[in-house]
Order: structure tokens, then sequence, then C-alpha cells
């Protein structure tokens, strides 16, 4: 970077311009990498710390070691939310990927009136997780919704009970989650699409391949960095999800539908259990490393084997 | 700010008094009433105060019961900020003391005489070391069952005393084709449930062993196992949509005769009166099943934070003598739907359900069946509470067997 702005010939050559070419944009980043050093790896260092010390309403700042690790892998709650986000994150990236996927491959046939469809499916992707939740929360309540509405269509025998089911609670959050974030990814699917060179599927035709073929053997591959992109936005938004289960479950019935978001705030915020909250809160920062570590590092081979 | 100077000086000419060394002094009270009746009688509160010449700065931070308002008053007190008084109640009073943080109002309570106006069990809960740090505002009942004679008239049921007539009225209103409870199934409601349940079962002073003390026998006992059946028995009774529901729609399949009874503290008789209902007449307000002659309470009040100017002291002692004055406590609770703290207050305005209150409040406080009410913060710090609400919660939506409920909820009265 450095050495291509001093390579490129400067008009005029002044050497106040130079240095003004060399120094502005360090000057304009300085304050986004200070805040940034601060608010992000600043507060991480600082919720590491108190998950060390015995910190209940108000930061304290003794040290009692691994104990509150200890603790919260004694808690049953905190299995729940493990287990949980396995589910849910699971599944939430499945599904948003496999469906976004379809969506985009359907969309990219030339089929008429296809930006109408797909801004269709792109809008939920503009409401906030709260507003997604607080509508599937009444179209999934039993006694409002889309029970209540088949049994009165006549439909007695009708029942989906998922939300209010201990057991099936947290998949109502990955159909909520889904349906709000397919959409996003069918338009990173379908931007990828777009940018494959047109001329490998004509000489794939040529060549007699079937249509399944082409995508199987050609365009799905080829869309590698696009199924990374989606992979890391969906994973995060997985591992950090809060508000989505907020709204729609509350974490409940019970904490059947508890995260690991859903756990902290409640340790950390409600129960005076700082230090508590802190322990989960950094697991959770694990838990992510642990997912995309690997996929960052593996594409990063990737790019340099291309070279 | 002219005009309230002006405002001050015509108040203070008006009312005859003398206005403090520092005119106009502002109390910051931070607190969460911010809906109806509740910001009503916050409003009362104001009133007095700039009667009295200080300046009223609202601190309301809505929302989460409190958890919002929490989480910004850590903040302000971390900076070294805290407002003159906030909205804390129970244990957690004990957590701010011991803090370092709170004011001693041992002055303000002696000329007020508070030891003798305040039963000694509230009177302990806003000591902190044997220190007056907060002033009470109102007592809440928790232990009542709210119940619509009309649904019970249709179905040919008595309204129950005992656990056992409760099983039969569920019975028979089900059977006429009505919800017998309307329950809301939020982690605090299951356990307001059950704290009644237990207090009924198991009487006051088991009541006070397992959840005042966390006697582990008393918590994984017997009588623990039978209370957890009895609410087994309640859940069975019902519907299907409660989960996640709040109060206040539970309370209003009671009103709207859907429901037959709801066990909730008398904060829901705000509801069955704004829809303009009459207790004993379109509601009636009777305590849950075996709980006659026993009174859960829930007290809230306002703590006094170290306030740095001689000014902001005179302020806060202000406030506390206002909240402790028996014309504050009528008008507040009037709006609130709960009864007086203080000894002393008339209750003729009152309506039927706050007199018997009342009555119980004072009884129970003489034969030591007052017991602080857990699920509402009032008896065992928050920590230890939320493992007791995992336990209950789970229990009411999972089947459970009462034995191992009760064995968790001894284990969960471990936590620190």
């Amino acid at each position: 970077m450095q050495t291509a702005l001093a390579a490129a010939p400067v008009p005029g050559s002044g050497s106040v311009r130079g240095w003004l070419a060399d120094t502005l944009p360090k000057a304009v980043l300085a304050p986004t990498l200070l805040v940034s050093l601060i608010f992000v790896y600043g507060f991480i260092a600082w919720t590491v710390y108190l998950s060390l010390t015995p910190s209940r309403l108000l930061p304290n700042y003794e040290f009692v070691g691994l104990a509150q690790y200890i603790a919260l892998f004694d808690n049953e709650r905190w299995w729940v939310a493990l287990k949980n986000l396995a589910i849910f994150g699971f599944l939430f990236v499945f599904l948003g990927l496999a469906i976004g996927l379809t969506l985009a491959i359907l969309l990219d046939q030339r089929i008429r009136i296809e930006g109408f469809l797909r801004s269709l499916y792109l809008y939920p992707m503009a409401l906030s997780f709260i507003v997604t939740g607080a509508a599937w929360k009444w179209i999934l309540n039993p006694s409002l919704g889309l029970e209540h509405l088949m049994r009165s269509w006549g439909f007695e025998s009708f029942s989906f009970d998922w939300l209010v089911n201990p057991d099936r609670a947290i998949y109502t959050v990955v159909i909520a989650g889904v349906w709000q974030s397919a959409g996003f990814v069918m338009a990173l699917f379908l931007a990828g699409l777009r940018g494959i060179d047109d001329s490998i599927i004509k000489a794939a035709q040529v060549d007699g391949a079937s249509l399944f073929t082409i995508y199987r053997r050609i365009i799905i591959p080829s869309m590698r960095p696009v199924f990374f992109s989606a992979l890391i936005i969906l994973s995060h938004i997985a591992v950090k999800s809060f508000d989505l289960v907020m709204a729609l479950t509350a974490g409940g019935p019970g904490f059947a539908s508890d995260l690991p978001a859903t756990f902290m705030y409640s340790f950390a915020f409600t129960r005076n259990q700082l230090g508590l909250g802190a322990a989960s809160a950094v697991m959770m920062l694990f838990i992510l490393a642990a997912v995309l570590v690997p996929f960052i590092w593996a594409e990063g081979r990737q790019r340099r084997h291309d070279r | 700010m002219k005009r309230l100077l002006f405002a001050a000086a015509l108040g203070a000419s008006l009312l005859g008094s003398t206005l403090p060394a520092y005119p106009a002094e502002e109390v910051e009270v931070l607190h969460w009433w911010t809906s109806g009746g509740e910001a009503r009688s916050v409003a009362e509160l104001k009133k007095m105060l700039e009667a009295k010449g200080y300046k009223w700065k609202d601190f309301a931070v809505a929302g989460g019961g409190g958890e919002n308002a929490m989480t910004v008053l850590k903040s302000r007190v971390v900076s070294g900020n805290p407002p003159t008084a906030a909205q804390i109640k129970g244990p957690t009073i004990q957590e701010w003391g011991a803090e370092g943080v709170l004011a001693n109002l041992d002055d303000t309570a002696k000329a007020g005489t508070w030891d003798g106006l305040l039963p000694p069990v509230v009177a302990n809960v806003m000591k902190y070391q044997g220190h007056y740090v907060a002033a009470p505002v109102n007592v809440h009942r928790v232990n009542w069952m709210w119940v619509n004679p009309e649904v019970f008239k249709k179905a040919g049921a008595k309204v129950p005393t005992t656990w056992e007539e409760f099983a039969t009225a569920c019975d028979k209103i089900q059977k006429a084709g009505m919800i017998a409870v309307a329950h809301g199934g939020q982690p605090w409601q299951d356990s307001t449930v059950f704290e009644s349940v237990a207090l009924g079962v198991g009487g006051a002073d088991f009541y006070k062993k397992a959840f005042v003390q966390l006697d582990q026998g008393a918590l994984g006992g017997a009588t623990m196992q039978k209370a957890f059946s009895v609410l087994r028995n309640i859940q069975k009774c019902t519907d299907k949509g409660a989960p996640g529901r709040d109060w206040n729609l539970a309370t209003a399949m009671v009103i709207q005769g859907k429901a037959g009874m709801q066990f909730m503290g008398d904060w829901a008789k705000g509801e069955f009166t704004a829809a303009g209902k009459t207790p004993g007449k379109d509601f009636l307000c009777v305590p849950a099943p075996g709980t006659k002659g026993a009174y859960t309470f829930n007290i809230d009040s306002f703590v006094m934070f170290e306030q740095k100017s001689a000014g902001a002291k005179a302020g806060q002692k202000a406030l506390a003598e206002a909240i402790m004055s028996p014309e504050f406590q009528e008008i507040f609770n009037l709006n609130k739907g709960s009864i007086p703290a203080r000894a002393g207050v008339s209750m003729a305005k009152f309506d039927q359900c706050a007199k018997d209150s009342t009555a119980e409040f004072q009884g129970s406080s003489k034969s030591g069946a007052l017991v602080p009410s857990w699920a509402h913060g009032m008896a065992i710090p928050a920590s230890t509470q939320g493992a007791l609400f995992d336990v209950v919660t789970q229990f009411f939506n999972s089947d459970m067997s009462p034995k191992d409920a009760a064995q968790k909820l001894a284990q969960a009265g471990k936590t620190k």
C-alpha cells in the first residue's frame, strides 16, 4: 500500500501533497482504530478479567481463578443453553444456506418478474429480529395464531404447539431465524451466480452436460467464496442471537429455549452474578472462535494456493 | 430558569414555608413506575417535594421489571454520581449496603419514630447493619387468589379454601367448558403461584425455614414434595396458551369470565378496577387456599444513596420524610392498589380488598405468619432466587416428578 502510494507519480509532485497523501489516510483511520482498540478489544480484556473475579452486583477485582467457569459448567441451565445453541446454530446455518441457495438458483432461471420476487424474499431482512420475533410469536401461539385459525376453519384436530412445548420451542426460533435470513443469503448467492463466466457454462453445454451436472460440478463449486461469506455471517448471528429469542420465547417455556446470550444477560444483569455472566460471555467468544478460525485459516491457505 | 425561580418563590410565599439554604436543590429519583396508576403515584411525591421547595428530577427508566433501571443505576454509581434515591427492594438493599454507597437515615427515622410505625419485619428490610438506609412506600400482598364469582356460579363450584377443594372446583369449571386457572407461564409467575402453594401446604414456619433460611431439609423434604404435586395439579388447570403470557393478560381472562381464578399479588386489582369492576361483587379477593391468616409481603422502597453536598443531603432528608408521611402513603397506595407500609394511616378511602389486606397484615405481624415473598425478591439474594426460579419453572414445564423437583430445589438453595 505504502510502496504503491510512493511509486505513484504525483502530478505537480509537491512534497507537501506527497506527505498529505501519505499521512491523511492514517490520520483519518486513527480514531476508528483507537475506538475499536478500546471499545472492542479493551472491553473483551475487561470481560475476561471480570470472569476471573467473584464480581456480583458491581465489578470487584479480587482474583479467584477459574471458579466462575467451574460454577458455569456445573449449571444445568448453561448446558441447556449450549445444547440449544448447537441445535439452533446447525439448523439455522444449514437451512439458511440450503434455502438461500435454492431460491437463488430458481430465481436465476431468467424468469419473469424476477425483480419483484427478489425484493419479496429480501424484505424480511429489512425487519429487526425483534419485529420478526414478535410477529412469529403471534403466528405460532396456539390460542391466537396458526392453530387457532386452522381450527376455526374446521380442521379441529390441527395442532401446532411448538412455541409452548418445551421440547420444540427452540425449533420455532430456527423457523423465525431462517425466515428472516434466507432472503439475504439468496441475495448473496444470486450475486455469485451472476458473476460466473457464461462461457464456461456454454462450453459445458456444448460438451453435453445436463443442467443438473452443470450446477453440481461447475456453478456451485465456483461459489466457494460466497459460501464462506454466508457461513461467517450466519454463524456469528447464531452465536450472538439474543433479540430474536427474547421477542419470540423470552427463553421459555421455563428456560427451554435459552441461548448463551440470554443466559449471559440473565445472570450478569438480573441475578447479580456479574462474574458468572462474564464467564459465559467469554465462552461465547471461544465458541465463535472455534467455529470461525478454522474456516478463516483454511480460506486464507486456499487463497495462497491459488496464487 | 427565571420562571422556575418565580414558581419556587411563589410556592414558598403561598405555603409560608422557608426555603432551604440552597433554593431549588435537585432531588433525583430513579424509578420504573411509568404506567398508569404507578405514574400518578409518583407524581404525588413530586408535588409534595416541590411544595417543600425542592426541584424534582425524574429519572424514570421503563421496562423489564426494573432490570433496565438497575443497569443504569450501576453505571451511575460506578462513575461516582449516584441519584438521590432509587427504587430498590428486599435483600438487594443489603447488597448495595455492602458496596458502601448508601446514606444513613437514622436521624430522620428517629425524628419520625419509624421504629414505632413499621412492623419489625418491615423495618429490618429497610436497615443495613442496624441503620436505616431506605424508606418503604407500600405493602403488596402476594398470596391472593382473584376470583370471578360468575364463572364459579355457572360451573356450580364453590370458591376453594383448601387445596382439596381447589381440585374439585378446577374439575367443575373445566367440565363446564371454561379455563379454571388463568396463568402466565413466565418464571416469576410460576414461582408466584408456587410460593402461595408452599405457604398453604406447609404453613408459615415451614415457609420461613425453606425460603428465608434456605434449610436443606425443608427445601428437599416431604412437605415440599407435596407442594410440588399441588403445583402439578394447578398446571393441569391452566390453558395451552399460558406459556409466555403476561400477568395482566391472564387477569383480563378472569375479568372477561373466560377463566375462574388467578393467583397473583394485589397489583392485579388495578386491572379489575380499571375495567370498572367492584370488589366483592364483580370479583372476589380471597387468600390462596390454605393461606388464610398468613401474609406474603412485597414491599417497594426507596433506597438513599450517599450524597456529597449539604444541599443534596437536606433534599434527601425531605424526600425520606415525604415518603413516610401519612398523606403520601394514603394517596400513593390508593393509586397503586397496595396498602400503606406504616401504621397510622386512615383506611377510610380504601376498598374492601385493601381493608382485608391491612387486617391480615397486622394480624399476621403479631402471629408471626408475616413472611417475605421470595418470588418477588424480598427473602433471598437475586442469585439464589434465580436458581429457585429455574427449578420451579422447569418443573412447571416438564413432567418432572415432585421428588426430583424437591431435590433440585435443595441443590439450588445452595447457590450463593
